[in-house]
């Protein structure tokens, strides 16, 4: 029976909508829930007196018939995206107004002076932000352990990860705090949480959100999107962040879609293509049932599966790690100690040089300084055309692998991690181990294509079950196609998704 | 921030293969501004080297042929008129630097001092 681990955004809009409850009860509840739930450690800044201010904010536009799609929906952003003091009554830029710490030491204290546009486009839609979330440092993880905040916890499972790097949104959304967050993927890091989860994860096409106010990791490649309890929301959410924004270049000059509609249209005639890669040896056994499951289930909605070929699946590891880490290197160098962000306390001999790698040596983590100094070492002279401009080619080839795929489907079902979510601990004494994570998710990244993974199954039973997801590949500009299929598998399977703990 | 120094010749030409080295992590971190103490330094390469041992296999395909993926948009960049529009302003940016006197940003002395970064 399908349950879900709270009230869907669209029932929240429908009802604040229809003044049968207000936004302030939802805030309040949402409120509750978070600290109901801080031992997952899944939110960073809470602000309860601007909370409650934007939530009477929106029943009063509400009262003077403004019609607002996602009227007192609760969210949670993701605190790799900028919420600043322009967010009407966060006027004063305290609370988390501000707060964009990215899950670093190095901007701990920093306040963000603007907020990002999905953010802001957000608010006009009627939403009442509930919590920052935690995350992986700067996106960089697959498990919620590399922040300077301390892990988040699975609410499925509080031993094990909730996925990473947009850990808190998810964990958040399955102890049901709110019914929709923002991640932002930059190789998986919305659609493996949201598999880990039991969640409705969207990467979107690159270009289709703005990405101005989201702190960049690498630009090639990341996206805003939303992690929801259902498809339905996360199509409601996307409609809202899609579209064209002036203030960032790569943002696409493309409509935004209306894909709520299109979640009704007919199946059938659609083809789905399997990889062959995708049937590893490697995958875990529920990952193989949960993509049978889905497989099944589209069929009997009389969508035609077919066989494809990815040849080029396994050495998009290797080259993603190369651009990724290639760009963060690049981007990161701003984090300097002198414009925004820490500043290490120097001695009056100490030079300019010191400021600035004293107070990176500081404000990093671990992984963080990895990455950077991974993509220095392989952007580095006598390295370039061997790691970078390799990876570049890789690049084309797997964007030729989907391109020939096409031709036999209109979108890609494999699965989303190689296995359920893993024990805490379990893969941070090995950076690789934790990489090879992302196998089946920066293929997608690397082609700037869209993708959805949607809960397909559960690996383990009754109480100490694990949800799985899989993942739906959509052609470029194409969400809606891939949502309506990762629609049909949700309804078809009709899980529950309540998490035993938070049941 | 400062362009990276120019490596000197032994270190530019340091072979392109085989398992990183302490003096290779020595230099890379120096080029990325990160302070690594000794004491850190076999940690940071094991797993560098670990990293590297794995995307190596980049290096073995044949890619003769292949042009390179510069951008993930087909469309590329979107290009706007160049207008002035809404920026932060000048207290805004003020307002988040680290180290302030009155209107200026603190550095360390970068001119004639005896520091590594100076002129």
């Amino acid at each position: 029976m399908s349950r879900r681990p709270v009230m869907s955004g669209i029932e929240v809009a429908a009802m604040v909508s229809r003044r049968e409850r207000t936004a302030t009860q939802f805030a309040a509840s949402a409120l509750e829930a978070q600290a109901r739930c801080a031992s997952l450690n899944a939110t960073l800044a809470v602000s309860t007196e601007a909370t409650m201010r934007l939530a009477a904010d929106v029943d009063a536009r509400v009262a003077m018939g403004e019609r607002l799609p996602l009227a007192g929906v609760p969210v949670l952003i993701k605190d790799n995206i900028a919420t600043g003091p322009d967010l009407r009554t966060f006027g004063d830029g305290l609370g988390f107004g501000g707060a964009t710490t990215c899950g670093s030491r190095f901007l701990e204290t920093y306040r963000s002076p603007f907020s990002a546009t999905a953010m802001a486009w957000l608010l006009a839609a009627g939403v009442v932000p509930i919590a920052k979330t935690n995350m992986d440092e700067f996106g960089m993880g697959s498990s919620g352990e590399n922040s300077a905040f301390g892990v988040t916890r699975n609410p499925w499972d509080a031993a094990r990860v909730p996925g990473g790097s947009s850990s808190g949104s998810a964990a958040g959304v399955a102890a049901g705090i709110a019914p929709l967050a923002l991640g932002s993927d930059t190789g998986g890091s919305i659609r493996q949480p949201a598999s880990f989860c039991g969640l409705v994860g969207v990467k979107p096409t690159y270009g289709r959100v703005s990405r101005w106010g989201l702190v960049a990791y690498a630009s090639s490649l990341d996206q805003i999107g939303p992690i929801a309890t259902c498809v339905a929301d996360a199509a409601a959410c996307l409609e809202v962040i899609c579209g064209i924004d002036p203030r960032d270049a790569t943002s696409a000059a493309r409509p935004s879609p209306e894909l709520l509609a299109s979640l009704e249209l007919p199946l059938v005639g659609l083809r789905v293509g399997m990889p062959r890669q995708a049937l590893s040896e490697a995958n875990h056994a529920s990952v193989v049932t949960a993509l049978d499951a889905a497989a099944a289930a589209l069929k009997s909605r009389g969508v035609e599966v077919v066989e494809v070929d990815l040849p080029h699946t396994d050495v998009g590891i290797a080259a993603y790690y190369i651009i990724a880490a290639a760009e963060a290197s690049s981007n990161l160098a701003r984090f300097d100690g002198v414009r925004y962000g820490r500043r290490a306390a120097l001695g009056p001999s100490d030079s300019l040089e010191t400021l600035y790698s004293r107070s990176r040596a500081e404000g990093f983590g671990a992984e963080v300084k990895r990455r950077i100094m991974l993509g220095t070492h392989v952007l580095s002279s006598g390295y370039y055309d061997a790691y970078y401009a390799s990876a570049q080619k890789v690049r084309r080839l797997i964007l030729g692998d989907y391109e020939a795929a096409w031709a036999r489907c209109d979108a890609i079902l494999m699965p989303t991690a190689p296995s359920p979510a893993f024990a805490i601990g379990e893969k941070t004494a090995d950076p690789l181990a934790m990489y090879l994570e992302d196998v089946y998710t920066v293929g997608v990244n690397l082609a700037g294509l869209p993708a959805v993974s949607v809960p397909a199954g559960f690996a383990g039973e009754g109480r100490s079950r694990l949800p799985v997801g899989v993942q739906l590949v959509g052609r470029a500009f194409d969400e809606a196609t891939m949502l309506r299929l990762a629609r049909a598998i949700e309804q078809t399977l009709d899980l529950d998704l309540v998490a035993p703990a938070v049941a | 921030m400062n362009p990276p120094t120019t490596p000197t010749k032994a270190e530019g030409t340091a072979a392109a293969s085989g398992p990183i080295t302490p003096s290779q992590v020595r230099r890379v971190a120096r080029l990325a501004r990160l302070d690594i103490s000794e004491a850190e330094l076999e940690a940071v390469r094991g797993s560098l080297a670990s990293v590297l041992g794995y995307i190596d296999r980049i290096r073995s395909l044949d890619l003769a042929g292949v042009s390179p993926l510069t951008h993930a948009s087909a469309a590329g960049n979107r290009l706007d008129r160049d207008e002035p529009g809404e920026t932060l302003t000048a207290e805004q940016v003020r307002a988040m630097a680290p180290a302030m006197d009155g209107p200026f940003v603190v550095v360390p002395k970068v001119v004639g001092g005896g520091g590594e970064g100076s002129a």
